[in-house]
């Protein structure tokens, strides 16, 4: 007997809200495993919200900001010389060395940038090679230290404690540099840095070694490393990475090469660059940065010229004391600076420096006067971390941590 | 029942007695073995360590002894605190469950010849290392079930770690043992402390096995470079997490006693016990009071020694990938410990035939 048949006909939407559930039980739920800002793998304050299946992440959604001081518009308030400060406290690992780009940038407005002296250039890159030396001790240490080897972290550390005296006797601070000035440094070498400072050079080859000794070749760390985090050259580019996470990825690009300032061009260092842009190939090029570093300090001792450390000219240098006190041209001079400023012209100048963690430019935009009127900090370290979201999907909880140990990025500067 | 052995001198007396003494030589071990670890580290890292603990309200410092008992102190009087949002049962157990089987293997393990009339373990079982697995196999559940009560995420994912790595070591480690238990062919731990008597240590007789075990040893006591449950830069703290005062200083505790049990074992299984090949003295049991004391002491030092490695080991290696270590565990260490017993069933086999 042929009867209807009764088709029951559901709700279209009701029957594909029903297959989804089906679905996600199958597919099981997922996790959200927050990961920071207080992470002892996030190096400072960053927040990763991580999405994962098991322990693999399936999407990564970093959340900076926690370390956010408005730097920019503080800068906006105050004459360039008075923000010298705060360039410390953006990559506080190499605080030289923001110190020197910020200076240039600033010599770049005024116009002086190719008439300081050369024993300043000089001393300047020292500052920025120790800084060099510094930042990368570090970012290997915790590196390292991230991937399990505690070890490898103190020893490096060592080596940095011997940098920070280095720093204290010539700027008297350890970690708050403010060395350079606009238009020069806050004061020459004391006596006898240079021999501590070939000294130390002596030291920290030995300790390059051995943290050489206890990674390049572990094989837990290989494993680790290898074929983890790849950044292929064109996503680099892409995303705009510089430094050493952009020459990880076989692109052979530094700004100490391809726009020379200070007086890198007469100085013979090689840039090395890795093959595939892992986790391992960025880990190679900042061992192989520290030891060319030491060869820039190595002729800059050799080279170092006598003579003056700033620019003759009284409206951008604060003169000597006793002349101020004695002088009236100096006295107006001292007063003009102190109260109003270098008085810079009227225009917009970018300038970037090959800094450890990549390319940190500063763009000042003058509209004349003794303050900027607006003043954009390009940090290496916001722009390495936008890549995240890109890489970390696929990889597993462990790799994170190795990725950002990796990646070498400082939350101060990031965050701004 | 397990089969005791039906001594009829060794009466419960004695036995409660031996308990209270092993009890009594561990738990300082365990303590010491803490400074170890960290004047080690120190050493290790150029730094000075812990160094000015000495005997309580005087200047006496001896090197930094007396810090176990500021350790102790310290955790005792810090806040127990326990996170509104945990499983309260659960979490209040699973530092005991994680601690309490790394001592009952102790009872099985034996640590000297003899002492008078004693034999000196406290439990001769005949299945000896049938009971040390199965106890073994325990202390994963303190650790599971605690991340399961914190109800927190990072302890959760140390916990699932954890328990899939002790799982799969333990297999690796049972497998190598097999091989010893064939050559020896008692099951019975003092028993394969005489076969390995005269210097005949199965340390160099299985090798293979030797290393298997080594290493599944320091998988099972979550030891770098298999400390995946703890991570502290990828998990934080992992499963200890949520744990404050005394009851993480409990998991602590249990960490370094699994190591002095798997040190023992070590010993006990492959490196020939109290024996030491210099003659009789050290060889036969005990006769003397003196020469039973003499074979505790060189039990102990071996255990040191032992101890002293996995320290070692700790602050020189990364840590591996939780893949890794699974794939090290079932793609390498089971067929390599599956070979490894039949190699030595073939070697047998020739020989007696």
């Amino acid at each position: 007997m042929a009867a209807t048949r009764q088709i029951e006909v559901r709700d279209t939407a009701a029957s594909s809200v029903q297959a989804m559930d089906e679905l996600q039980d199958v597919q099981g739920e997922k996790m959200t495993l927050n990961m920071g800002p207080s992470h002892p793998a996030t190096h400072g304050v960053l927040r990763l919200s991580l999405e994962l299946d098991g322990e693999i992440i399936t999407k990564a959604d970093p959340d900076i900001g926690y370390l956010h001081r408005g730097d920019e518009k503080i800068a906006e308030n105050m004459t360039y010389t008075q923000f010298i400060p705060y360039t410390d406290r953006l990559d506080y690992l190499a605080p030289l060395a923001n110190n020197v780009a910020y200076s240039l940038a600033v010599e770049k407005l005024l116009g002086i940038h190719d008439k300081l002296p050369e024993r300043c250039q000089y001393i300047r890159v020292i500052c920025c090679e120790l800084a060099r030396i510094s930042a990368h001790l570090l970012g290997i240490g915790a590196f390292a230290m991230d991937v399990g080897a505690l070890t490898v972290f103190l020893h490096t550390f060592t080596e940095r404690e011997k940098i920070y005296n280095l720093i204290e006797a010539l700027t008297g601070a350890r970690f708050t540099t403010t060395y350079t000035r606009i238009g020069g440094l806050s004061r020459d070498l004391p006596e006898g840095w240079t021999d501590e400072l070939a000294e130390f050079i002596r030291e920290v080859i030995v300790a390059i070694d051995d943290a050489d000794k206890l990674l390049t070749r572990n094989k837990i760390f290989v494993d680790r490393t290898r074929e983890i985090g790849v950044i292929s050259r064109e996503e680099a580019i892409d995303f705009g990475l510089t430094g050493p996470n952009l020459r990880g990825s076989n692109v052979e690009y530094d700004l100490r090469k391809a726009h020379p300032y200070l007086v890198y061009d007469e100085l013979d260092f090689d840039v090395p660059y890795g093959e595939m842009g892992d986790c391992y190939d960025r880990y190679l090029v900042r061992m192989e940065e520290m030891r060319q570093s030491v060869r820039l300090l190595d002729q800059c001792l050799a080279k170092l010229p006598d003579g003056p450390v700033n620019v003759d000219d009284g409206k951008i240098v604060l003169p000597e004391k006793q002349k101020v006190l004695s002088s009236m041209e100096e006295l107006i001079h001292q007063f003009m600076l102190v109260t109003q400023g270098q008085d810079a012209p009227a225009g917009e100048v970018y300038f970037g420096a090959e800094n450890p963690k990549g390319e940190l430019g500063f763009y000042i935009l003058s509209r004349g006067g003794g303050v900027p009127y607006r003043l954009k900090i390009r940090a290496p370290s916001f722009v390495n971390l936008g890549i995240l979201p890109h890489t970390l999907p696929g990889h597993m909880i462990s790799d994170v941590v190795a990725i950002l140990g990796s990646l070498d990025f400082v939350m101060g500067e990031c965050d701004r | 029942m397990l089969a005791v052995t039906t001594d009829p001198s060794q009466d419960w007396l004695l036995t409660l007695f031996k308990v209270v003494c092993v009890f009594a030589v561990v738990m300082p071990m365990v303590a010491y073995s803490v400074v170890a670890e960290r004047r080690i580290s120190a050493w290790i890292q150029d730094r000075i360590g812990p160094n000015r603990v000495g005997i309580p309200f005087t200047n006496i410092k001896l090197l930094g002894l007396g810090q176990p008992l500021a350790d102790g102190l310290k955790a005792l009087v810090k806040e127990d605190f326990t996170p509104a949002h945990v499983m309260k049962v659960f979490y209040w157990m699973a530092p005991a469950i994680a601690m309490v089987p790394s001592f009952v293997v102790l009872a099985v393990v034996p640590f000297g010849s003899r002492l008078g009339e004693q034999k000196m373990v406290i439990a001769d079982l005949d299945v000896g290392i049938l009971f040390t697995f199965g106890v073994v196999s325990l202390g994963v559940y303190g650790i599971v079930l605690d991340g399961y009560a914190s109800n927190s995420k990072y302890p959760f994912l140390g916990g699932i770690r954890s328990g899939a790595q002790m799982i799969s070591y333990e297999i690796a480690m049972g497998l190598a043992v097999v091989p010893v238990f064939m050559l020896v062919g008692k099951l019975n731990l003092g028993a394969v402390i005489e076969y390995q008597a005269d210097g005949a240590w199965l340390l160099f007789k299985q090798p293979l096995a030797f290393a298997i075990f080594l290493i599944a040893i320091f998988a099972e006591t979550n030891r770098l470079p298999f400390d995946l449950a703890e991570s502290e830069t990828e998990l934080v703290a992992g499963y200890n997490t949520e744990y404050s005062s005394m009851r993480f200083a409990l998991f602590f505790m249990g960490e370094y006693a699994a190591m002095i049990a798997g040190s023992a074992l070590m010993v006990v299984l492959f490196c020939g016990g109290w024996t030491l090949p210099l003659g009789d003295y050290f060889n036969m049991p005990a006769e003397s009071l003196g020469q039973g004391l003499v074979h505790i002491a060189v039990f102990l030092a071996k255990i040191a020694v032992f101890l002293g490695l996995m320290i070692w080991v700790r602050w020189m290696l990364p840590r591996f990938r939780y893949d890794q270590l699974m794939n090290i565990g079932w793609k390498r260490f089971l067929p390599l410990s599956l070979a490894n017993i039949i190699l030595t069933a073939i070697v047998l086999w020739v020989l007696n035939s």
